[in-house]
């Protein structure tokens, strides 16, 4: 096992970095997309209902199977990739995001509105900085959950630390799947721990008391 | 000569619900008024002081201000010309003191030197030191310390019309008793119209120019409070004033 990351210490640095790639790329769209999927359903409920159901349903679908819907639309390799995690990454997020939300005190979001604030003003000055942190939970769900479910992308071809795993996998190279498993708990514990010193840093909303 | 508010049968269903929560309800409010709405829980009254600021828009009827239909003004701007408080008071936790009375004012675009000069006054009008507490923030404050700020917060863009949905249902007796002297004092100096939402009979009466009495949805009788308490309107009524009266003299018994 020492030996394999003496010889190949390169070969498993550009698998980390390709998977790193793959999940960063991932989270900054689904991002984007949660956002403004967010946005959309916090000015309808019928939105929110449909949109939410939807992304629920699409979740349960195995990310194999996701794969094979979307190779003949956005072929093998890293797109696919980045369309599947960006996919499931929504209703990780919206759900998240939709719930801290609605856990602004309703008295507090009431007084907003009937002080003439827009939906967008009180979503914007009132909401997001009273749910910061449940923003930032949500998103440090979604990136643990993208670090995992991008070893499989190895499968089509995305490149990452799932190569490493499934080459060992196949040719019973204990060294490789063990490395391969490691790096990517590694990453994703990480990510985790980046996340959750930004979850602790962001002000609660809410000043302590003197 | 125009009022300042106006109900033209004004009613209100809720959905999934078969009665209305406000039925048929016509009234004129003078401006400069002191309005109390009295009535049990689930009468209505809410419902009816949440239509005026189009919180819920009603099923049927007009709402006037100053003679305008206010379904034809944007409900943003419907909104800035009124000034709300609720029981709940509703702070912003994330804002100073100085911030939350600053609201309106900034959503209204008046310039920084104006803004900060008017939220000095409102705090040293509610009898709160601005150098003191402008920069704390809500969790800082008592509850009656709350409500006096949420009181200046919808009266920082000097509205003419204000709307109080039981303000002081959540506070203590003492504090409340202060209160209420203390918004009958500036309702007395600002000629403003104000609305204000309350169960307490108590209360109704002490502060109301006028008390409009309901319940299920309905205006039993509107009136001043010498004339209620003289000629109740019907049984509901009575029985109201009977049990104030009750009250009073389970008080008695202890001189």
């Amino acid at each position: 096992m020492i030996d394999y990351i003496v010889r190949y210490h390169n070969k498993l640095l550009t698998a980390t970095w390709e998977h790193l790639q793959l999940v960063l790329v991932a989270m900054a769209a689904s991002l984007i997309i949660a956002a403004g999927l967010t946005l959309l359903c916090s000015y309808s409920k019928p939105a929110a209902r449909v949109v939410l159901g939807l992304f629920s349903m699409i979740y349960s679908i195995p990310s194999l199977a996701m794969f094979a819907l979307l190779i003949p639309v956005t072929g093998l390799g890293f797109t696919t990739a980045v369309v599947t995690l960006t996919i499931y990454n929504q209703y990780l997020l919206l759900r998240n995001f939709l719930t801290g939300l609605n856990e602004v005190d309703k008295a507090i979001v009431e007084s907003a509105a009937g002080m003439g604030m827009s939906t967008m003003q009180i979503l914007v000055k009132i909401q997001l900085p009273l749910c910061k942190r449940a923003l930032v939970a949500g998103i440090r769900i979604a990136l643990v959950a993208t670090v995992g479910i991008a070893t499989i992308a190895a499968s089509i071809n995305a490149g990452g630390l799932g190569t490493i795993l499934f080459d060992g996998l196949r040719t019973m190279n204990e060294a490789k799947i063990l490395w391969g498993s490691l790096l990517s708990a590694l990453l994703a514990i990480v990510m985790d721990g980046l996340l959750s010193f930004v979850e602790k840093r962001v002000a609660p909303g809410v000043p302590d008391p003197r | 000569m125009t009022h300042a508010i106006e109900f033209h049968h004004v009613s209100k269903k809720f959905k999934g619900t078969s009665y209305h929560a406000v039925d048929h309800v016509s009234l004129d409010i003078k401006e400069g008024d002191f309005v109390t709405i009295l009535g049990p829980s689930g009468c209505g009254k809410t419902t009816l002081l949440k239509m005026v600021n189009r919180l819920y828009e009603p099923n049927e009827g007009r709402i006037l201000l100053f003679g305008e239909d206010i379904s034809t003004v944007d409900v943003v701007q419907v909104r800035r010309r009124i000034g709300y408080v609720i029981q709940q008071v509703g702070l912003f936790p994330h804002l100073t003191i100085g911030e939350n009375i600053a609201v309106v004012p900034k959503l209204l675009r008046w310039d920084r030197e104006i803004i900060d000069a008017r939220v000095d006054e409102l705090l040293s009008m509610i009898g709160l030191d601005p150098a003191e507490f402008k920069r704390r923030y809500p969790a800082q404050l008592s509850g009656g310390q709350q409500q006096r700020v949420g009181l200046a917060r919808a009266l920082a863009a000097d509205p003419k019309i204000m709307l109080l949905d039981e303000p002081f249902g959540a506070i203590d007796a003492i504090t409340r008793t202060n209160l209420q002297e203390e918004l009958l004092a500036l309702h007395r100096r600002m000629a403003k119209t104000f609305l204000f939402v309350t169960h307490d009979i108590e209360e109704a009466f002490r502060l109301g120019d006028r008390v409009i009495v309901m319940n299920q949805g309905k205006i039993v009788q509107f009136d001043t409070p010498r004339n209620i308490v003289l000629h109740p309107m019907d049984e509901f009524v009575r029985s109201l004033v009977a049990s104030a009266r009750a009250k009073e003299q389970f008080w008695e018994q202890f001189s």
